[in-house]
């Protein structure tokens, strides 16, 4: 989606607060905010649609307002578009029909053993052979999926070097609509040069990982 | 079942922005309220949530496992050849964890990650991310200009020093492995550990100091 979201290489966001504190939260909402989105998620909100939720935020919302903020306003969105919720019960806070009983009380301990085993892999196997190679050229499409992708648009219509073949992983594209297919995915190199013009310095690089269907 | 109709949610986020109130920590409330009402969350695991993520998961692990890699030769080559079961082995594996991989700095080359599309980091390893990781202007800035970001760290490359920008587009997450500093031979993983920052294993800090 060529949202707001994409902002790699953009100019005119001013200066980065270096200096920030280093605790873990700044404000006890984004603490609750984590742990929510740590410790619930509806069926069938998988990470490719919630982040395409995300990017549908409204730009001035998602430029203007606070990180977990718009984590708030994901989960409210996603939850409320899959039936779950409603826009009303957010603002009335109070849920319609009967109290549903609480997922167990958890401690610590099992809160961090639970978490410890949420190590997901999203590489799967696929029949297809690897098309490419590392060391071998590649030209990134023009036109990746008008919805979700994970195709950013400076690195469009671009010639980098594979580095390395990482397996077929997810294609978030089809995650975000709803269906699982995999793809070889590939990190890519491409120099600064090749992105940003005689500017950047020479002997500088970025690489990104990227799936097959992203190459011309 | 979600939609997976862009429309539909950005019509749904234009309801909310009309109709939520403007502060942060209301909507947050809001949200908690009633999830817990509809069984979805229950609030005192969100304080233990909060606490494991406040005292126990945090930048310590990368810290420790850079630590470790610069005195056991055998777990340093396991770390860069496969990064994901190097933590496991360390117990420190959870969501993010799966498809780690660890970059080294060398003195020619400086490594630094982003996620210009959201906000991608490997939070089993590293804990909670600053928040300046998660803005437009670092996203926006330091895949195009990494150096005078740096600058903006206080971190000076050389001209001869490779900077390699790693967006993290896919499910790859990225720990920089920063290099050793002089002046720590005999010291304990834990003295070592104690030397290695967050923002050297995000890669916006290319020399550690060591304490007196």
């Amino acid at each position: 989606m060529d949202g707001i979201h994409d902002l790699g290489g953009k100019l005119g966001y001013g200066a980065i607060d270096a200096n920030e504190p280093e605790e873990p939260f700044h404000a006890d909402y984004e603490g609750r905010m984590w742990a929510i989105s740590r410790s619930s998620r509806a069926p069938g909100i998988n990470i490719d649609w919630w982040r395409h939720v995300r990017e549908n935020i409204p730009a001035d919302d998602y430029l203007n307002r606070s990180y977990f903020d718009s984590w708030a306003q994901t989960e409210m969105a996603a939850l409320i578009d899959a039936g779950i919720c409603t826009v009303d019960e957010f603002v009335m806070q109070k849920a319609i029909g009967a109290a549903a009983e609480q997922p167990a009380t958890q401690t610590k301990a099992q809160v961090l053993a639970d978490h410890a085993t949420k190590k997901f892999s999203f590489e799967r196997e696929v029949d297809a052979k690897a098309k490419y190679a590392t060391g071998d050229e590649i030209h990134t499409i023009a036109s990746p999926s008008a919805g979700h992708t994970r195709l950013p648009t400076y690195a469009r219509n671009k010639i980098g070097i594979i580095t390395a073949h990482r397996g077929a992983h997810l294609l978030p594209d089809a995650g975000a609509r709803g269906q699982e297919v995999a793809q070889h995915l590939y990190t890519v190199t491409f120099t600064a040069r090749t992105l940003w013009g005689v500017e950047a310095a020479q002997n500088d690089t970025v690489s990104l990982d990227l799936w097959e269907s992203y190459f011309a | 079942m979600p939609s997976f109709d862009s429309d539909k949610v950005a019509k749904i986020h234009q309801h909310l922005h009309s109709h939520l109130p403007s502060d942060s920590a209301l909507r947050v409330k809001a949200l908690e309220t009633i999830l817990v009402q509809k069984g979805l969350a229950n609030s005192e695991n969100i304080d233990r949530w909060v606490e494991a993520y406040s005292n126990d998961i945090g930048p310590m692990r990368g810290a420790h496992m850079v630590a470790r890699s610069w005195i056991d030769p055998e777990f340093r080559e396991r770390l860069l050849d496969d990064a994901a079961s190097a933590a496991d082995e360390m117990g420190f594996s959870g969501p993010a964890s799966g498809h780690l991989k660890a970059v080294e700095n060398t003195n020619e080359l400086h490594n630094v990650v982003v996620c210009t599309l959201c906000s991608c980091y490997p939070f089993s390893i590293l804990g909670m991310a600053p928040n300046w990781y998660k803005t437009a202007a670092y996203r926006s800035r330091v895949v195009r200009e990494p150096r005078v970001v740096l600058n903006e760290f206080g971190v000076d490359i050389s001209a001869d020093t490779a900077v390699h920008v790693w967006d993290s587009t896919a499910e790859l997450r990225y720990l920089v492995i920063p290099q050793r500093p002089a002046g720590t031979d005999g010291m304990s993983v834990d003295e070592l550990g104690a030397l290695v920052t967050r923002n050297a294993m995000i890669g916006t800090q290319r020399d550690l100091a060591v304490q007196s």
